[in-house]
């Protein structure tokens, strides 16, 4: 069969709906540019009534919310895929263990994430002059703060400016009052000095525009907002731009297997399946955009050979794929018996994440380990799913009385212990590593015919000792909180509780930027050192990561090279 | 333009799984998305619809065990003048359910059942769900309780039995209709959080800070488009 060529030649082919390409794809189309965007999985609309998980009860899904394959953190997550997708396998390599979560569909992993929206700080570009790990990125805060400040305006985050030296100040939209079970926190991290802020997530507490709703608190937006208050690429990037006559064509369902490249070794588009009928298409453009996910861009390059790139498309360097690393993370939780008899007379649902955090607050420099870490922080009257009053009473150990039973005293001890859990979660930084790698898998394929990524990812000691702060940390806040531990202390057995990579979906570095073609696969403008018509506008091209979650980077380099790339075509440079 | 229209007219590539043209717009308004629809399975793709059919089409549990499970599950959360059944919200149903999506349930579920009947047998020569209140309850009473030091696969195994119903039974019931009405969640509906009330702040023996709360929104604001001064203030 022949491979069936759409005739229409794109000003940009955007690979991937989700932060860096729903971005790509405003930019680029409202400057007039023709775009086509190319995305894995389904269209998504958390406004049309088929599509909506949101304001449904436990009790419309038969196994009340439960996780499934499709949806790791329960059946009413929007996000569609996890890190099991039938059909689209993956490999590890020498026993190591990487978790690649990938969202298939319309905005892709927009839909699923905690909205938590931290800039990058000066020294989370420049991490290299300040401990001597890793490498500097070869832009700066200064560089980035620019398009930060437009995503804030455009994308709308509540947080409080608090001129931190590092966790720098915006356009923040007011944040909501702390909840019950923060005020502890706020009480129990500072007793130990560690500084409480009011987060910074990117819902809206305030109108930001006549085409957005306000947040109603149901506390849901991993289940997607249906009057678009929270941020997801496709409801506050892709419509936006369609409404405002942005010549964007979806193409849904249709998976890039690489990008197609002429004599000259210069891109002209991309290969595609599309899932319903199987065949393989070709799109042509003049400009190639990849947005498809740290690993899925790298896997992409990987996968476009040719004799002018015969290791791959702009991996010259051998740098595509390499240095790939994802947050660390690690967890406790603890029931808080001041928090007991809660009464139940109010809705404290609040925005869909914690209203308060902790940036790092440490310094490393009399620390074991290089970077740091933020604490989230969880708990409240939720409302109940799958599992709520599973070991009931479990918490009767702690007051000598008897465990386990039947009858009223459920009922009543179900209600006592109602609310009651405090849990906290670290995220931090660790250091990229030219070891920790994807890379193509010659011996499996997809069931597109597509060749796999196979992982090869080792946490170093660094790592290891971060999360045992976090313990060590979440320890101190829990006691100083008067909690009852849930579970005994993660040890050295289990790394502390280290997640595995890929566990926290941050995942970056893959395509790394730099001013050196030898070390790096894209300049500063995350355009291919080796090709200069194509673009990555995913967290691949990140130097390093932070002690922050990378979709707030991802929105304002993704709008910084999207206006690059305007800026290039109309000078005709490429 | 209606938006819904325009996107219809440019999904390209593949026929988009359930778009069609809905008058739905996003609005600002709170008051317009208050109901939300009823009972409907929600936001499923394809192969998860085909799943959960298929999972509905199997039997697990034979016309005995229903009994049975209903009576047990019934001892768990009573009838009462003032709470309602587990049978009420269809716990049993519920487990069916269960048993089938997670099927390391089902050997636990079922042999449990077999040694309920056992050893009811043998103590009172008659089948579980036949004996008399006071006879079932003495045969709860040796394996509902457990002891939380003992790691769970240590336990024995009718203890672990029902500790299973028994979680199965909470959960099914606390997310039902009238379980959360019992709890007395009060969420999943529009509102505007303006914090924690004052008589739930002193139960607690917390307050807020005035600096904090300086910081946070203005709820009689949150209608009026925010903007900002160069430095990043909200001036509005």
């Amino acid at each position: 069969m022949q491979i069936i060529e759409n005739s229409t030649v794109y000003d940009a082919i955007i690979v991937g709906s989700g932060a860096g390409g729903g971005m790509s794809a405003k930019v680029l189309s409202e400057a007039g540019l023709k775009v086509a965007v190319v995305e894995a999985g389904p269209f998504f609309d958390p406004a049309l009534p088929e599509h909506q998980t949101q304001l449904k009860w436990p009790y419309e899904s038969p196994r009340r919310g439960k996780s499934t394959r499709f949806r790791p953190f329960g059946d009413f997550d929007a996000a569609y895929g996890g890190w099991d997708i039938e059909g689209e396998p993956y490999t590890q390599k020498d026993g190591t263990q990487f978790e690649w979560f990938r969202s298939r569909m319309l905005g892709g992993r927009t839909n699923h994430w905690g909205r938590i929206s931290l800039r990058f700080g000066p020294k989370d570009f420049k991490h290299k002059d300040v401990d001597g790990h890793g490498d500097n990125w070869p832009i700066s805060y200064d560089d980035v703060k620019p398009y930060y400040d437009k995503v804030d305006k455009m994308i709308g985050v509540f947080g409080t400016n608090e001129g931190l030296p590092n966790d720098p100040d915006g356009f923040f939209l007011p944040p909501p009052k702390p909840r019950l079970h923060e005020l502890f926190y706020i009480k129990g991290a500072r007793k130990s000095n560690i500084p409480v802020y009011p987060s910074r997530l990117s819902m809206l507490t305030k109108k930001i525009n006549n085409d957005r709703g306000v947040c109603f608190y149901c506390g849901q937006c991993n289940r997607a907002c249906q009057v678009y208050a929270d941020f997801s690429a496709g409801t506050c990037l892709i419509f936006p731009a369609q409404k405002n006559g942005g010549q964007i064509d979806l193409f849904v369902n249709c998976m890039v297997r690489e990008v197609t490249t002429d004599e000259e070794g210069r891109a002209t588009g991309v290969s595609y399946i599309n899932k319903e009928d199987r065949k393989e298409y070709k799109l042509k453009g003049k400009v190639v955009v990849l947005g498809a996910s740290a690993c899925s861009s790298a896997r992409i390059l990987l996968n476009s050979k040719s004799k002018q790139h015969p290791n791959g498309l702009g991996n010259s360097s051998d740098v595509v794929g390499r240095y790939l690393h994802d947050s660390t993370g690690a967890d406790r939780a603890a029931f808080i018996p001041d928090l007991m008899n809660r009464k139940v007379s109010y809705n404290e649902d609040g925005v869909g994440g914690m209203h308060v955090y902790s940036p790092w607050w440490g310094d490393n420099s009399k620390l074991d380990f290089p970077r740091g870490y933020h604490i989230e922080v969880w708990g409240g009257m939720g409302m109940p799913s799958y599992g709520f009053g599973f070991n009931a009473n479990e918490f009767n150990k702690f007051f000598g009385t008897k465990v386990g039973g039947y009858g009223d005293v459920l009922r009543s001890d179900a209600k006592k212990y109602y609310g009651a859990v405090v849990g906290m979660a670290g995220r931090g930084e660790s250091i990229a590593r030219r070891d920790n790698y994807c890379e193509i898998d010659p011996t499996t394929v997809d069931e597109f015919g597509i060749p796999v990524l196979r992982f090869h990812y080792k946490w170093s000691q660094f790592e290891i000792n971060q999360a045992k702060h976090m313990q060590d940390t979440f320890e101190e806040i829990l006691t100083n909180m008067g909690g009852e531990f849930m579970g005994e202390k993660p040890g050295k057995d289990t790394n502390y509780g280290l997640h595995n990579p890929g566990n926290i979906i941050h995942e970056v570095g893959t395509t790394r930027m730099g001013d050196d073609p030898k070390n790096s696969v894209t300049n500063k403008y995350q355009q291919l050192h080796d090709v200069d018509n194509v673009f990555i506008v995913d967290a691949g091209p990140f130097t390093s990561q932070a002690d922050k979650n990378c979709t707030w980077t991802i929105l304002a380099l993704s709008m910084r090279a999207s206006e690059y790339i305007v800026d290039q075509l109309k000078q005709q440079n490429i | 333009m209606d938006r819904r229209k325009s996107l219809k007219s440019i999904v390209l590539g593949s026929v988009a799984g359930g778009l069609a043209i809905h008058g739905c717009k996003p609005s600002g308004e709170t008051e317009q998305l208050v109901e939300s629809p009823k009972i409907t399975y929600p936001g499923r793709v394809p192969l998860e619809e085909e799943l959960i059919q298929e999972l509905h089409d199997e039997q697990f549990l034979n016309p005995h065990e229903i009994a049975t499970l209903t009576i047990l599950c019934d001892l768990i959360l009573p009838a009462s003048e003032e709470f309602k059944a587990a049978s009420d919200a269809e716990v049993v149903d519920f487990i069916e359910f269960m048993a089938k999506d997670v099927p390391a349930y089902q050997p636990d579920i079922r042999g449990g059942l077999m040694w309920l009947d056992h050893k009811c047998n043998t103590e009172n020569s008659v089948e579980f769900k036949d004996a008399t209140v006071e006879q079932q309850k003495a045969i709860l009473d040796e394996i509902a309780y457990y002891d939380p030091e003992v790691p769970g696969n240590e336990r024995p195994f009718e203890v672990n039995f029902f500790s299973l119903i028994r979680n199965l039974t909470m959960t099914g019931f606390y997310t039902s209709k009238i379980g959360i009405e019992e709890i007395g969640y009060k969420g999943n509906m529009p509102n505007v959080w303006d914090g924690v009330p004052d008589d739930v702040l002193e139960q607690h023996g917390v307050a807020y800070e005035e600096e904090w709360l300086a910081k946070c929104v203005d709820q009689s604001k949150r209608g009026v488009i925010a903007e900002w001064d160069e430095k990043g203030n909200l001036i509005t």
